[in-house]
């Protein structure tokens, strides 16, 4: 709404006020307006004009619930931002909702605040919505919040009323180890312990709400942790290419090694570029929407997260979460999502439903095939394919998620375990291999303008008698017709002589084929092939091969090619399936496209190349 | 300054959203602080570049100063502008003494709307602050509008973290708001800070008033001031307590949530 009349703000803080249906939220927010000076001229006695004429009581609440519903109903239908400024700091105020209705509402003033206080009605005490609204501030990762006991004028400004809630609201806290920084007993209303000291209740000697605010403290923490940078686009408006994102954590200097996930790929920090800055910084920290070119043109992606060589995040396709829904339908297993990590954009699905969590008790619902509006649950989702993420325990930003349904975010969360899952090894092994792969002097973007094409593989799986074998032999002609480097990497001739140690009695025997076989690959692609490739040799383990070839080839790209029989469904990461009986000139054809597409082919062959790396 | 750093990185990453995920995207730009502010963020978040077009809606009624200042700013910044009017209702003769509800909605409003769908924009970014006025006090960064463009501010997409809503069914677009954390003193901070050309009608020209809002002639007017430098304007702002948008006659009684609820900016 406007200023108050004070110094100059040096920082400021967004502080959301939370807690149950008419325990006074709003009119605490517009007594703190009142008190401190920060209404405009002429808004108090606009409002008490309009009480007048309607023949209602004023009520504070009524200065900031704009829209005609809500001062009709008397409740606040949506979070309003404000602002004053106080003692050097000027505060945005998210007035949140608190009937359960409107609990999305609520979660997105919440989720954008540093600090809380929350409401509680001392005739009313804990209801519903209070433990709700501390469980959800705990979820969404508010640890810095206040309790505040309003309408002390109620019951006498009696202090057996105020303690008795104090001893309940901090048990249930406890349950989830949130400590409220301060308890206040306070009376809106009548203006008790909100700017000024009351006069009715000596035996509190503790901070005013005003007080309290000035006592939570700026987040600074984040730029003294590791470093994590979520790419969030690639530009190329002029002669820089330059990744644009959001620090999230940690700092970034020039001169940097930085490790893309789940990509593995590494390069040098050359320059941090920026508009009328002047001079040129070297230096970035967390909070900070930079850009940043690098000193190889390295393709990488939207939703990766760069960090140091020391301190990468994990990868898996498999996390276990706590989360809230807020969607119109419940979130249902099987059902596919999109699940939203920093940047990253992937489809999900949810494979286990733990538990519901009764939010008012904390109790534990089993046995759930499926999670409704306004629940919290313990979850675990399965990912499309490998996403870099952390613990909501160690990193905030890049710890929690959102769920979309359709069009709408409908879910959001946090992080709390990997779920390991069998390519977790393989994982490990090729990105320790990328980090300390060497190289001569020549790059692959070198190798990619001599040949006119990228370096990938093209995997193609399916069942027997497909026609796997004889597509990709036709694949590798073609390619080859066209002056591409292209060759088929037939997994009988690795039996014979790299697996000729290998006894088919070893219960590894499969798996070690298959890790001896990704190698192979990613050895030929190094030098630029295209390497074309069935999963033939591994009969009909296919799938699992095919991912562990795919996690052993990374950074490489990857086109999935599956051959089935009419009315089978094919794998995930399909990107070409062919079903039934196949005119293999066309398929080929198709697939030749698809590299176009997917830009490995960078030029017609014969001509010089120009590569478009910016995505 | 830390603060209006904090601002910019905010600001910047909500333009950057903004521009992956709409193909087709465009800025309104009303050649006032706000819109000018926001338009030199997109240039930092795009380093130098405004990789859309930028919107005027030109009622007709724009003091003739802002046309000028478009035009020369358009010229050396290499602006795609593109300039929407309701002429439809200009040749019927449309303006203020039919009443200002009527003529916001029919050259603002409608003028807009027109624009959005012959072009088929389907994310708008706007300069609107929170502060300004409680409807804008509760709008989303991203924040739709169903297929008349018209705002459900009773169901309003949840908003957590830096996720915001970027997809949406056809025949509906987003408004995207990067300004709604600045406040009116954090506008003129950062124009001072980063050294924005702004129109001088916002400082005392020596008659002892200036524009604080601008909008269009008939229904603006200046306030009483003497400020003459942008330094002046921060002082004075930190001592008033008189609302920004006091001079600009739609915004009495309930005239903004109306206007807003059916389109209005």
């Amino acid at each position: 709404m406007t200023q108050h009349n004070q110094g100059k703000p040096q920082e400021s803080l967004n502080i959301v006020i939370v807690g149950h249906v008419d325990h006074g939220k709003s009119t605490l927010v517009g007594r703190l307006y009142a008190d401190t000076g920060s209404l405009p001229e002429g808004k108090l006695e606009k409002v008490q004009a309009i009480c007048r004429q309607q023949g209602k009581e004023f009520e504070y609440a009524f200065l900031f619930d704009a829209f005609l519903e809500e001062q009709e109903q008397g409740i606040t239908i949506d979070t309003a931002r404000t602002f004053f400024i106080w003692n050097e700091r000027q505060y945005i105020i998210i007035d949140a909702p608190g009937h359960k209705e409107f609990l999305k509402n609520m979660i997105s003033g919440a989720a954008r605040a540093e600090a809380a206080l929350l409401l509680i009605d001392a005739v009313e005490g804990v209801r519903e919505q209070s433990k709700k609204h501390g469980y959800l501030l705990s979820l969404l990762g508010v640890t810095q919040f206040a309790v505040v006991v309003n309408k002390m004028d109620l019951v006498g400004y009696r202090q057996d009323v105020f303690d008795a809630i104090e001893k309940e609201y901090r048990e249930f806290l406890g349950q989830f180890r949130a400590v409220p920084q301060q308890m206040i007993p306070v009376s809106a209303k009548m203006g008790d312990n909100i700017a000024a000291r009351s006069r009715h209740m000596n035996w509190y000697q503790g901070p005013t709400v005003l007080d309290t605010l000035a006592l939570f403290k700026k987040e600074q923490v984040r730029s003294e942790q590791p470093l994590r940078f979520p790419l969030q686009d690639v530009y190329k408006f002029d002669a820089r290419r330059i990744l644009a994102g959001r620090i999230t954590a940690g700092r970034l200097k020039v001169g940097d090694h930085l490790v893309f996930s789940p990509s593995n790929k590494t390069a040098i920090v050359q320059s941090i570029e920026g508009f009328n800055v002047d001079p040129p910084t070297s230096e970035a920290q967390a909070g900070q929407s930079v850009g940043i070119t690098l000193d190889e043109q390295i393709f990488v992606e939207r939703g990766e997260i760069a960090s140091h060589r020391d301190s990468v995040p994990l990868v898996s396709t498999a996390v276990r979460v706590n989360l809230f829904w807020m969607g119109r339908r419940p979130l249902e297993k099987g059902r596919k999502y999109t699940l939203r990590l920093a940047t990253r954009e992937v489809a999900c699905e949810v494979s286990t439903i733990h538990r519901i969590i009764d939010t008012a008790d904390l109790a534990q619902l089993q046995e759930s095939q499926s999670v409704a509006k306004n629940q919290v649950a313990e979850l675990t989702l399965r990912v499309k394919s490998p996403i870099a993420f952390d613990l909501s325990s160690s990193f905030e930003a890049t710890g929690r998620f959102v769920l979309v349904d359709e069009y709408d975010i409908s879910g959001g969360g946090i992080i709390t375990e990997l779920v390991h899952d069998e390519q977790e090894g393989l994982r490990e092994e090729a990105r320790q291999r990328e980090y300390a792969w060497l190289t001569g002097d020549v790059r692959s973007e070198d190798r990619a303008l001599q040949y006119g094409h990228r370096a990938a593989i093209v995997l193609f799986t399916g069942s027997a008698q497909t026609g796997k074998t004889f597509l990709a032999r036709r694949v590798e002609a073609l390619l080859v017709a066209d002056s591409r480097h292209a060759y088929l990497l037939e997994g009988e001739n690795l039996l014979q002589g790299l697996d000729a140690d290998l006894s088919a009695a070893d219960p590894s025997f499969a798996s070690e084929r298959v890790r001896r076989y990704g190698e192979v690959a990613r050895l030929l692609i190094d030098t630029g092939l295209i390497v074309v490739s069935t999963s033939k040799t591994f009969g009909i383990n296919y799938q699992r091969m095919a991912e562990m070839i795919r996690t052993l080839v990374q950074p490489a790209p990857v086109i999935a090619v599956h051959m089935s029989r009419a009315g089978e469904e094919p794998p995930p990461n399909t990107d070409l399936h062919f079903a039934g009986p196949q005119d293999f000139d066309a398929a080929a054809r198709q697939i030749i496209e698809e590299l176009k597409r997917r830009g490995v082919l960078i030029q017609p062959s014969g001509t010089r190349a120009t590569i478009q790396y910016s995505i | 300054m830390k603060h209006l750093r904090q601002l910019e990185d905010q600001s910047v990453y909500i333009l950057r959203e903004a521009y992956k995920h709409f193909n087709h995207l465009a800025m309104l730009w009303s050649m006032g602080k706000d819109s000018t502010v926001l338009l030199w963020l997109a240039r930092k978040a795009f380093f130098g570049h405004v990789p859309f077009p930028l919107l005027h809606v030109d009622t007709s009624y724009k003091i003739p100063a802002m046309i000028e200042y478009r035009d020369r700013i358009a010229r050396e910044w290499r602006l795609n502008l593109v300039v929407g009017q309701n002429k439809e209702a200009l040749a019927a003769g449309m303006n203020h003494t039919l009443g200002r509800d009527v003529c916001c909605t029919a050259l603002k409003t409608t003028a807009m709307k027109n624009l959005v769908e012959e072009k088929g924009y389907t994310g708008i970014i706007l300069g609107v602050r929170a502060d300004e006025d409680s409807t804008r006090a509760k709008e989303r960064y991203f924040s739709p509008r169903d297929k008349h463009g018209d705002w459900d501010f009773r169901d309003q997409p949840p908003e957590l973290w830096d996720q915001f809503k970027t997809t949406f069914p056809p025949g509906t677009h987003i408004r995207i708001h990067p300004l709604l954390d600045w406040t009116e003193i954090n506008i003129w901070e950062y124009i001072k800070h980063e050294n924005i050309p702004f129109m001088d009608l916002y400082l005392d020209r020596g008659d002892g008033t200036r524009y604080r809002s601008l909008g269009c002639a008939p229904c603006t007017s200046p306030i009483q001031s003497t400020a003459k430098t942008v330094d002046e304007i921060i002082v004075e702002l930190r001592k008033s307590n008189v609302a920004e948008r006091a001079g600009r006659a739609q915004d009495a009684g309930r005239g903004m949530e109306m206007l807003r609820k059916k389109g209005y900016m």
